[in-house]
């Protein structure tokens, strides 16, 4: 059990830390109006007034994130790779070139299907 | 950093059929980031079956050329005696619904589009199709090949969802009743997700316990671990929710009526043949070699989870008014039927090689019969699309003879009638059953047969007693439908009138048990 003590006592500093800074942040922080600061954030749809038909709404920033997600997975992947790529030797190799060219087919189609268009 | 990794050993033609499969979906991709929109569905449609026929060919030669009796891939896959069955019946099962995806008008044009809306005009015009359909298929089978094969919770978690993804996506692709099918698909994705979820705590804490996701590991651990019931006891409680989930047993049968009723129907045929198929493995895989210890334990849940499925599948069907959802529910009792034969597992190798086997034949004969069913639902269309509602079907025995009869026969091969392969398939899981002792739940399987009976019957009463509205449906039998309906009619009375080689083929391929 003494072996969760620390854990115990960060989890009370972390919430204590949480609690602290949001109670204290209307009190001390500065009031200036800013219109963006009421938008709803980033990829936010503007729930009212609810488009005629439930709408279309821009998948932009969604598909950036995804391909980001991707791409994040994949330099997880290659850096413990990286780190042993001497122990690992050729059956490394092999392997992790098939993994990137599996994730480079699925760029393939996401670039030939305008994916990576902005607009 | 200077030591070595020792590499690790792969059967890479062991492992042929999914790489097959899983290539050619790779390549599938590749057409449809580079081939021209008009050439795209003339290299898919061959692709798509040639390989899964090749993908056959390798299943069947490996089953020749000698069955491994180690699991392969540093223990990760099992190719075995049930593996290999289990793929040559998604594989032939794959073959089937992709024929009956490749006849015109089951999929939408742009799914994104709103029905109705300029874009929409826009897809139809540009001839625009959604090609990549093929590709997700096969990836979907790939998942449903490695999914009863993988011999540790990880890979079998992976399959799980290699196999989900795809099928999630296709669900929401469905041309007409464009609501459905997307409240289908988000239905579908939203559960699975959480069913996934189900499994991979069930394994963390089953890791927890053994210290090994190695199913065979986890099965020596049973004998071993003291002082950590807890854990054990829920990791498999939550890895039974996430298998359970797949195969649509009651308490978590809920999605699959409206998934079905929702996707396009022959997506709908792969689901209720190859996913069944392949989660029904799996699911076999885990309670009987990882927990086959531990018997005593999860068998009288089974008992609750198997009769409450057949009474929640029969009972409800009754109520069903939409042709796809009664098929739903019929499904859902068949899926309580095949959990019968799970229990039946003893300390007697013979007995459950036996029960084993009957669970295999069952299988197939049910994979067939459900893609004939479901390709005939494609074939009677209104205006609107295909013809659900019930009613819609009145009278179609004096319209169209051939298409009654041929439903009819499935609907008789689902009661388990004699001369049809549903008979066989019942009567050896429910014998395997007895032999078991567990001749309660063989008394619930032949009353819920009962009920089942009578809404099939009904259905074929319907049909051939009542006068067709002067409006009624017309039926359209497009050249692959037509192909998927001999090939289920002809399984259907093969395997009803002449089993024999099939059940061969089953005990044989159950011999040996699944590899440890």
């Amino acid at each position: 059990m003494e072996l969760y003590v620390p854990i115990l006592v960060l989890a009370v500093l972390a919430a204590g830390f949480a609690a602290f800074s949001v109670s204290i942040a209307p009190f001390t922080g500065p009031k200036r109006w800013n219109r963006a600061k009421l938008d709803a954030y980033e990829c936010g749809i503007e729930p009212t007034p609810q488009p005629v038909g439930g709408g279309r709404f821009p998948l932009k920033y969604m598909i950036t994130a995804m391909l980001f997600i991707v791409f994040d997975i994949e330099i997880i992947f290659l850096y413990p790779w990286a780190v042993a790529f001497d122990s690992l030797g050729l059956f490394g190799l092999v392997e992790m070139v098939l993994f990137i060219v599996t994730v480079l087919v699925a760029y393939a189609y996401v670039w030939r299907r305008r994916g990576l268009d902005w607009d | 950093m200077n030591g070595t990794i020792p590499a690790p050993t792969i059967e890479y033609a062991l492992l042929a059929p999914m790489l097959v499969v899983f290539g050619a979906a790779i390549i599938g991709v590749l057409v449809e980031a580079f081939a021209p929109r008009y050439l795209r569905s003339a290299i898919h449609k061959p692709l798509t079956l040639l390989t899964l026929a090749g993908a056959f060919v390798i299943t069947i030669w490996q089953a020749r050329t000698g069955i491994p009796t180690t699991p392969s891939a540093m223990g990760a896959v099992a190719v075995d005696g049930p593996a290999l069955f289990i793929w040559g019946t998604i594989l032939v099962l794959a073959f089937v619904s992709v024929l009956l995806i490749n006849d015109e008008g089951h999929f939408v044009a742009s799914a994104a589009a709103v029905p109705g809306s300029a874009e929409e005009e826009r897809a139809l015009t540009e001839g625009a199709t959604h090609t990549e359909v093929y590709p997700l298929v096969l990836f979907a089978v790939g998942g449903m090949l490695l999914f009863p094969a993988a011999n540790d919770l990880l890979a079998m978690f992976v399959a799980l969802e290699v196999m989900s993804l795809p099928l999630y996506l296709l669900c929401g692709l469905a041309r007409r009743r464009r609501l459905l099918s997307q409240e289908a698909a988000v239905k579908y994705f939203l559960l699975g997700a959480f069913s996934s979820a189900f499994f991979l705590y069930g394994t963390a804490l089953l890791y927890g316990y053994a210290g090994s996701v190695d199913l065979a590991k986890i099965n020596t651990a049973l004998g071993s671990v003291g002082g950590q019931d807890t854990l054990l006891y829920i990791g498999v409680a939550m890895l039974g929710v996430g298998l359970l989930f797949k195969i649509g047993a009651a308490p978590f049968q809920a999605w699959k009526p409206d998934v079905y009723q929702g996707s396009p129907t022959p997506i709908t045929a792969l689901m209720a043949s190859g996913t069944l198929v392949a989660a029904f493995g799996a699911l076999l895989r885990v309670f009987w070699v990882a927990l086959g210890g531990l018997e005593w334990s999860w068998t009288p849940i089974m008992w609750g989870v198997a009769i409450l499925t057949m009474v929640v599948g029969a009972i409800l069907a009754i109520t069903q008014t939409d042709i796809k959802r009664m098929l739903a529910y019929s499904s859902i009792a068949h899926g309580g039927f095949l959990l019968i034969g799970v229990v039946a597992l003893g300390n007697n190798q013979q007995q459950n090689a036996s029960a084993l086997s009957a669970l295999l034949f069952y299988l197939v004969a049910y994979g067939f019969t459900t893609v004939g069913a479901f390709a005939v639902v494609t074939t009677v269309r209104d205006a609107g699309g295909e013809a659900w509602h019930l009613s819609r079907w009145a009278g179609l025995g004096k319209r169209r003879p051939l298409v009654a009869v041929v439903f009819s026969l499935f609907l008789l091969a689902f009661a388990g009638i004699p001369l049809t392969s549903g008979f066989f398939g019942k009567y050896a899981v429910f014998q395997a059953a007895v032999a078991a002792g567990a001749t309660p739940l063989v008394v619930v399987g032949v009353v819920s047969s009962a009920i089942a009976a009578f809404f099939y019957v009904r259905v074929i009463v319907l049909m051939f007693f009542s006068d067709p509205a002067a409006d009624g449906p017309s039926v359209v039998i497009p050249g692959g439908t037509w192909a998927v309906g001999a090939v289920a009619v002809l399984a259907t009375v093969v395997l009803g009138v002449f089993p024999q080689p099939v059940l061969d083929l089953a005990h044989t391929a159950a011999q040996s048990l699944f590899v440890r």
